[in-house]
């Protein structure tokens, strides 16, 4: 056996998959109408790029990827467009978002391919290309678009690329069948990610309870030619949650991805085996993604199994095809039951990142008992796969003391739901957790606003006070050279006692006026090179944390907004001085010896 | 989301109704031997405190305007009531009783919110409360004369004293026959001139009390093995509170035998198997870490040998948990587990400080 890693907690929940993996994965009837939303990947929603009207082909491109993290969408049937506007999506709050409607006869089923390529000869720019012009996104569920993740390599070396095959949240199955079925598929598919992230080797990690898709695995392993990567299966005892990421790289390698980061930071890089398939279909078919492998599971279906469905198709017409008795059917669940989300209704789309439908009955999983207060028995510390402390984290969230919830690494906590699992109180732990941490991001949004909004408001206010000082220095200017021919005989001609004891007074005053506007100069100047260091630092650093772009950008504007605003006031205050050692200059025609050492203690301040 | 939870397929009791009922159960072996060797008077505790815990639980419920009856079915009321009144001498007083489950259940737990907010351990609160407010009759534990012998007290007479209406607690001709010492009690006030050997040999104790209560404290740890099977507490505070007591007995011991007890004398008598299952393991007022709680286990240990070996009282459970649950919060901000992705394990609260370059 190969030398295992481990996480910490973990849970045994029940499996139940037996139900969806007695048959092979059929073939969803064509469907007469699909609705398409826009976002259905992590990032920036799709642009539409047809119009209502429009004859469309199985796969033509209907909506264009928008900004740095997004994917097309492809038609998934032949027919027309009838609408792009706003519909009920899977989506835990049940929002609305722009889809794509597109109506055919259920029978043509015309094909626009993209040509086909050869991954081992293909550029990598051409595969980078035709991934992004596939609309390939992770199909595990969360739905992160396959290029921007192969384009990893431009920022971080990746060494291993390990496929997610562990599936350890109940009731789903779809990568336990497609493994079983297509797992010479899904090898090359991770060979060809594989050669463009630059990975050496490949691991795929399996929980041992999926014996066939294990062995299917062998054999393909032993078929291919793997002369180029090693690849290496490597299967563990079932526990939730050994499919998270970051569990399962610990798991396999014994590398944590540090917090807030990512895989690619310790050089990995982690894919689903649909995901992998899908890739290997957009390079090798040149099939854009219009489909996808869907368990369909739960009691109240009289035949469950996995079906291999067109993306769009409405969820009750997959279901209805299964078996479905409304009668029964208590809860429809998107995803697993430890993470996934209820939906509400029968009638919404099937989407890239439906993985599992559960078609609950009320004994099957029955609404959660009264929540109890907690008694910090300390079940969920023991099942927690973070190493938190779920319990102190729940009585922060509670109480909203935000800061100490992220002194106790509330960030961390990747939700998956062991401790409300294990919770004999039966408190939504997740929930709390979650409602946590989108108020604090809510609050540090408005925060950041409050400051840009702060910061350029101080930079208007420092650009008008330069201007003003500017205007007064030449005013005055004006005013030293208009009087100084008079100043200059007044103070010749006349040496009086008197007149020093006045001119000893005035030096005093300009003294300290400049003393005080060198002392300025100098704090402005040290403002100036801090904004400096801080723009170049962060500049620098944002180039390694992709996923943050947005945040950063908006970060490096705001600095940049810091660093005017200081030379502003530099300029300001520059000018300010340069009036008053023209006003000083004028005033006392010999340099008193105090102004001299002023002048060089200037040059040291800094 | 975690539509499934672990009761619909586990056999370990996953409810904290069914927990509480489980640690029930398991005090009833200390219940029982108690029982047998010092009479009556400890059911009578039991069964008074008990029902004041649900009746005064029930009452404030109501008062806060709160529903009552799945509250009372959590059965948490129920177990700080048996928890105390295995706690007090047999036999003890109705309105002493009431007093006690007023100061644990109204003022230490529903007054600062009910199950799972209350800082304080609220049976200790309560004995705590009579130890200090009642010294005499909170000291005055019966012999063992056993459940059925007939020097013990009978129905009739304990039913008096239970209710007050004997002639008194402390003027009654029969209290001397039928009380005694606890043997750590009796150890405190041995006179300094006896070494410990003489003291034993001059047999200071009514017959079987030593074997009383060494019997009581096997059957609590027995009580506490079915907890710790039952995976209902963890290991580390009994572990951590006994044996702190265990290395601070035998230095002692070590040092001077004559005067310190040794360590089985620590652990078999007094509170001390008892406190380090049933009392320091509230988890509710319990450090609440892993680590955490081996420090606050071993706090209580410390505490207890240092307040049996030095301080007024001969035995120290109920005030070493409050004094530990003091330091509770303290202790969970200094040992909080190391997350995964982080290099070191955050400790104690820090204030973010802000970025400040600006040195020249």
């Amino acid at each position: 056996m190969v030398k295992a890693f481990d996480f910490p907690g973990g849970i045994h929940p029940p499996a139940r998959k037996a139900a969806s993996t007695q048959h092979p994965i059929a073939t969803a009837a064509l469907p007469r109408r699909v609705m398409l939303p826009l976002g259905q990947h992590v990032g920036q929603p799709a642009e539409p790029c047809v119009a209502v009207g429009q004859r469309v082909a199985t796969g033509t491109r209907v909506a264009r990827a928008q900004g740095l993290i997004s994917a097309d969408v492809h038609a998934s049937i032949t027919g027309e467009v009838i609408a792009i506007e706003p519909y009920p999506v899977p989506h835990p709050a049940g929002l609305n978002e722009l889809c794509i409607v597109i109506e055919g006869d259920g029978i043509r089923d015309d094909w626009a391919l993209l040509p086909s390529l050869d991954w081992h000869s293909a550029a990598d720019d051409t595969l980078y290309a035709r991934l992004n012009a596939s609309g390939v996104v992770g199909l595990g569920g969360a739905g992160f678009p396959t290029q921007v993740k192969a384009r990893v390599r431009e920022r971080h070396a990746i060494d291993t690329l390990i496929v997610n095959a562990a599936e350890c949240e109940p009731y789903i199955s779809a990568d336990d069948m497609t493994l079983r079925e297509h797992a010479a598929d899904v090898l090359e598919g991770a060979r060809l990610i594989a050669r463009l992230s630059g990975a050496q080797r490949i691991i795929i990690g399996i929980e041992n309870d999926k014996p066939e898709a294990i062995s299917a695995l062998n054999r393909a392993i032993a078929a291919a030619n793997t002369e180029t990567v090693e690849v290496t299966l490597k299967d563990f005892p079932a526990r939730y949650p050994s499919g998270g990421e970051k569990q399962l790289i610990k798991r396999l390698l014994g590398r944590e991805v540090p917090s807030r980061g990512l895989p690619a930071d310790v050089g990995v890089l982690c894919h689903n085996p649909g995901t992998l398939r899908a890739a290997l279909q957009a390079v090798r078919d040149g099939r854009p993604l219009v489909s996808r492998i869907v368990t369909l599971t739960g009691e109240a279906l009289t035949r469950p199994g996995n079906v291999e469905a067109r993306l769009g198709t409405p969820m009750i017409e997959l279901l209805a095809a299964a078996g479905l008795d409304e009668a029964r059917l208590a809860r429809l669940v998107m995803g697993g039951p430890m993470m996934g989300i209820e939906l509400s209704r029968l009638e919404l789309p099937l989407v890239k990142s439906s993985n599992c439908l559960i078609a609950a009955t009320l004994d099957e999983l029955p609404p959660p008992p009264v929540e109890q207060p907690c008694i910090r028995c300390g079940a969920c510390e023991d099942a927690c796969p973070a190493g938190l402390l779920p319990q102190q984290l729940y009585w922060f969230a509670k109480s909203r003391e935000h800061d100490k919830a992220e002194l106790f690494n509330l960030f961390d906590c990747i939700e998956c739901g062991a401790c409300s699992f294990v919770c004999p109180s039966h408190i939504p732990l997740v929930d709390y957790y979650r409602a946590a941490k989108s108020e604090i991001r809510a609050q540090a949004f408005e925060a950041r606003k409050a400051e840009h909004a702060k910061h350029r408001f101080e930079f208007r206010q420092a650009r008008i006070e330069r201007e003003a000082a500017e205007k007064e220095a030449r005013r005055q200017a004006r005013a030293q050279a208009a009087k100084r021919p008079s100043g200059i005989a007044a103070n010749s001609t006349t040496p009086v006692p008197g007149s020093t004891g006045r001119g000893h007074d005035q030096p005093a005053a300009a003294d300290t006026d400049l003393k005080s506007l060198r002392i300025a100069q100098a704090a402005a100047k040290a403002a100036v090179r801090k904004a400096e260091k801080v723009l170049a630092r962060v500049s620098q650093s944002t180039g390694s944390k992709g996923q943050q772009q947005g945040q950063s950008d908006g970060e490096i504007e705001d600095l940049e907004v810091q660093l005017a605003t200081a030379r502003e006031n530099l300029a300001a205050i520059e000018a300010r001085l340069a009036a008053a050692k023209d006003a000083a200059a004028d005033a006392t025609q010999e340099p008193a010896p105090q102004r001299r050492s002023p002048d060089t203690d200037q040059e040291r301040t800094p | 989301m975690s539509l499934m939870h672990q009761s619909q397929v586990s056999r370990q009791p996953t409810d904290t109704g069914r927990v509480m009922t489980w640690l029930l159960l398991a005090t009833l072996p200390g219940i029982a031997t108690l029982t047998w060797h010092f009479g009556l008077g400890v059911l009578s505790n039991v069964l008074l405190a008990g029902a004041f815990a649900a009746g005064l639980e029930a009452l404030v419920l109501r008062l806060r305007r709160r529903t009552v009856r799945p509250v009372l079915a959590d059965n948490s009321a129920l177990v700080t009531g048996v928890l105390l009144g295995a706690s007090l001498p047999p036999g003890t007083s109705l309105w002493l009783i009431l007093v006690g489950m007023v100061a644990a259940i109204v003022v230490a737990k529903q007054l600062y919110g009910g199950l799972g907010q209350n800082p304080f351990n609220p049976a200790m609160v309560g004995y705590a409360l009579l130890l200090i407010s009642f010294p005499a009759a909170m000291t005055q534990w019966a012999a063992p004369h056993g459940l059925l012998s007939p020097d013990g007290l009978s129905l009739g007479e304990l039913l008096a004293r239970v209710t007050g209406t004997s002639s008194g607690m402390n003027s009654g001709t029969g209290v001397d026959a039928w009380s005694g010492a606890t043997p750590l009690d009796a150890f405190k006030h041995k006179p300094d001139a006896l070494l410990a050997s003489e003291f034993w040999a001059s047999n200071p104790l009514p017959d079987g009390t030593q074997a009383a209560w060494r019997n009581v404290a096997l059957a609590w740890l027995a009580g506490g093995a079915l907890l710790l099977y039952k995976r209902l507490i963890g290991w580390q505070i009994p572990l951590s509170m006994l044996a702190a007591m265990g290395v601070l007995a035998s230095f002692l011991y070590a040092v001077d035998p004559s005067h310190h007890g040794s360590p089985a004398f620590h652990w078999l008598n007094g509170a001390a198997v008892f406190g380090a299952f049933f009392i320091a393991t509230d988890p509710v007022s319990a450090a609440t870490s892993r680590k955490g709680k081996l420090y606050y286990g071993a706090g209580i240990g410390v505490l207890v040998m240092l307040i049996r070996e030095t301080g007024a009282y001969p035995d120290a459970v109920a005030f070493a948990v409050l004094l530990m649950n003091f330091t509770v919060p303290f202790i969970d901000y200094y040992t909080q587990p190391r997350t995964q992705g982080h290099a070191r394990p955050n400790r104690g609260i820090k204030v973010t400080r802000l970025d400040d370059e600006e040195a020249s």
